[in-house]
């Protein structure tokens, strides 16, 4: 067997483009349709598994798939803000666990993610590492981003401007890092988690100054009209939150009017999430309610009505690029009938030199469909990665 | 192997071709041990045929081949490839070298396509030594397309050789070398044969090498038709 082997791999060898080309489009062939079949598995999985464990989810009216997008994996645009009020109902209501999202920022390519610490009971997110938030201005980072971005328990995270030319927009804010996230393979490893009002603070909502009623401050004073005081434009504002600083942030406005991206309701049973549902179907309603795991199992039909098609088309290519590939080796044998003449007439067994050119065709074919299931093994592996960038992003 | 027994003898051998009117008549033929024997005639009267029965490539309609001691004309297909490759080396006009195998693979290829000879170190260094005795000892890893033709042709005389065959058939082994190179290969040819006591037959049109072998076979005496 190994002088079989020996002569076959000779032979491909010395014609090393053919075999390459050969190999390549066996791997091709047999990659294509198992590497998609992989691919809409994975995407199945991780499209449906994180939408079925999201029971409902609030937002302003409008897509629901990109709702569903951004509140789910922190992808697509930033959808249109709704009041807080709107979480407050929910809540109120008492037939939900209402938990607010605000999804606006980011810290370089992290989301920032403004919520409650019910969404870490929800996810089953575990801190890892440090402390859970517990105060304004504290933040807690996924496992991903904590690499990605280069921190660790005692360093900060400063959120990122949302448009360096306009200088009365989000200014950043630095933020403490106080505990780092078990990785849990979801879009949360990536994400910098904040509490909600952290990110008011970075919109500008809240904020942290001088104390104008201290000597010192006294230069800031524009103008003071019974216990109100206005200040100019050199009272010393805070980006970071501190244990010193902590008391001088605060909100200007009703709460309620303040803005959060989404909702997610998690019903106490099916009767409330019944309800739930029912209260927002009038044409007045500027509020929807999405159940994830529809919208995402109809986004799958798309996608697997499209996989259907490119999967046909692969498997006609792939028949065509086998016939041809048969047509090479058979005319490369016709091209070797002397050489196979050779071996008989020396006294080559008949089956030995059989086995001879199969075993050229054994090791082509064996080469092609352990690329293959390499390139499959990687599509498994970074499955997540490439459905992010196909369909996420 | 029995030094005083003919290495061929042949006896009433009918042999023709499926298609054709062609047919070889050979009453009687006998080649010592040893021996050096031409086979010469006008083309086309079976020269190569005889070379071919003696090979057990072809097969007679009747009469016995003996060939090492056995009447390969009785021998089913696997078996007279297997007493070929074993006791018979070939070397043919065009070389018939493996072109994407190098020389010493080309000298190993018996061994490859026959099981039973085992490829061993003893195996190997024969090939070596036989590799430098037909002059190419500082080639043993070059591609046999990068060989001139009188270099292949040393290939294929050391390739004949290396199992140890006790018979050499050699189909105009020199047609296709320029005179200088005829005259070397002839002389290793020779040389290679007597050091090893291999009994040669070798077809030629070369009327002028004749009086090198030891008795000349001329088609033009056998039973011949047409």
């Amino acid at each position: 067997m190994r002088d079989i082997l020996y002569l076959a791999w000779r032979y491909l060898m010395r014609h090393r483009v053919l075999t390459v080309i050969l190999v390549v489009a066996i791997t091709l062939i047999v990659f294509l349709p198992v590497g998609l079949r992989v691919l809409v598995m994975q995407s199945e999985q991780e499209l449906t598994t994180r939408a079925a464990a999201t029971p409902l989810i609030l937002g302003q009216k409008g897509s629901p798939l990109e709702l569903a997008l951004v509140t789910l994996y922190f992808a697509a645009d930033t959808p249109p803000s709704l009041p807080y009020a709107e979480c407050e109902r929910v809540a109120n209501d008492r037939l939900a666990t209402a938990i607010p999202m605000h999804l606006r920022f980011r810290a370089r390519q992290q989301p920032i993610i403004g919520t409650s610490l019910d969404y870490f009971d929800l996810r089953g997110l575990d801190v890892a590492e440090g402390r859970q938030l517990a105060v304004l201005g504290d933040c807690v980072v996924g496992a991903t981003a904590a690499r990605k971005l280069g921190v660790t328990v005692g360093d900060h995270v400063i959120s990122s401007p949302e448009n360096v030319f306009d200088i009365a927009g989000v200014y950043p804010l630095k933020m403490p890092v106080v505990g780092v996230l078990a990785r849990n393979h979801t879009p949360d490893d990536d994400a910098v988690f904040v509490d909600l009002k952290t990110t008011w603070v970075i919109e500008g909502l809240g904020h942290g100054h001088q104390d104008m009623s201290r000597p010192e401050a006294a230069a800031g004073v524009l103008k003071r009209e019974g216990s109100t005081v206005i200040a100019n434009a050199s009272v010393v504002q805070y980006n970071e939150i501190t244990a010193r600083n902590m008391d001088s942030f605060h909100f200007h406005g009703d709460l309620g009017v303040f803005p959060i991206q989404a909702v997610i309701a998690v019903p106490h049973d099916e009767k409330s999430s019944a309800l739930l549902q029912g209260r927002y179907l009038g044409d007045e309603e500027r509020v929807q309610v999405i159940r994830p795991l529809e919208v995402m199992t109809e986004l799958l039909d798309t996608v697997l009505t499209v996989q259907t098609y490119v999967v046909t088309a692969v498997v006609i290519v792939g028949l065509a690029t086998l016939a041809t590939a048969i047509l090479v080796i058979v005319l490369s044998l016709r091209l070797r009938r002397a050489e196979i003449a050779t071996m008989n007439r020396i006294g080559g067994a008949r089956t030995r030199v059989l086995a001879i050119l199969t075993a050229e065709v054994v090791v082509v074919v064996g080469l092609g469909v352990l690329a293959a299931a390499g390139l499959t093994g990687l599509t498994a592996a970074y499955g997540s990665l490439i459905i992010k960038a196909l369909i996420l992003a | 192997m029995d030094s005083t027994r003919p290495a061929i003898t042949i006896n009433d051998l009918d042999f023709r071709y499926r298609e054709g009117a062609f047919r070889l008549r050979v009453p009687s033929l006998t080649v010592a041990q040893g021996e050096t024997v031409a086979v010469i005639g006008p083309s086309g009267t079976g020269k190569t045929t005889l070379l071919n029965l003696i090979a057990g490539v072809s097969v007679p309609e009747a009469g016995a081949i003996d060939v090492a001691g056995v009447d390969i004309a009785k021998l089913g297909d696997a078996a007279r490839r297997a007493h070929r490759i074993r006791h018979i080396g070939l070397v043919f006009q065009e070389f018939e070298l493996i072109s994407y195998l190098d020389v010493l693979d080309n000298v190993l290829l018996p061994y490859r396509l026959d099981p039973e000879l085992k490829l061993d170190t003893t195996a190997r260094s024969r090939a070596v030594d036989l590799i430098a005795d037909v002059g190419l000892a500082d080639k043993h890893h070059r591609p046999v397309t990068r060989l001139s033709q009188g270099e292949r042709q040393r290939v294929a005389i050391a390739r004949s050789l290396v199992t140890g065959a006790s018979m050499l058939l050699a189909d105009e082994p020199t047609g296709n070398l320029d005179p200088r190179n005829k005259t070397k290969i002839l002389d290793l040819l020779f040389d290679q044969v007597s050091a090893r006591g291999v009994t040669l037959v070798a077809v030629t049109h070369d009327h002028g090498l004749l009086d090198r072998f030891d008795r000349v076979i001329d088609f033009e005496t056998l039973e011949v038709t047409p």
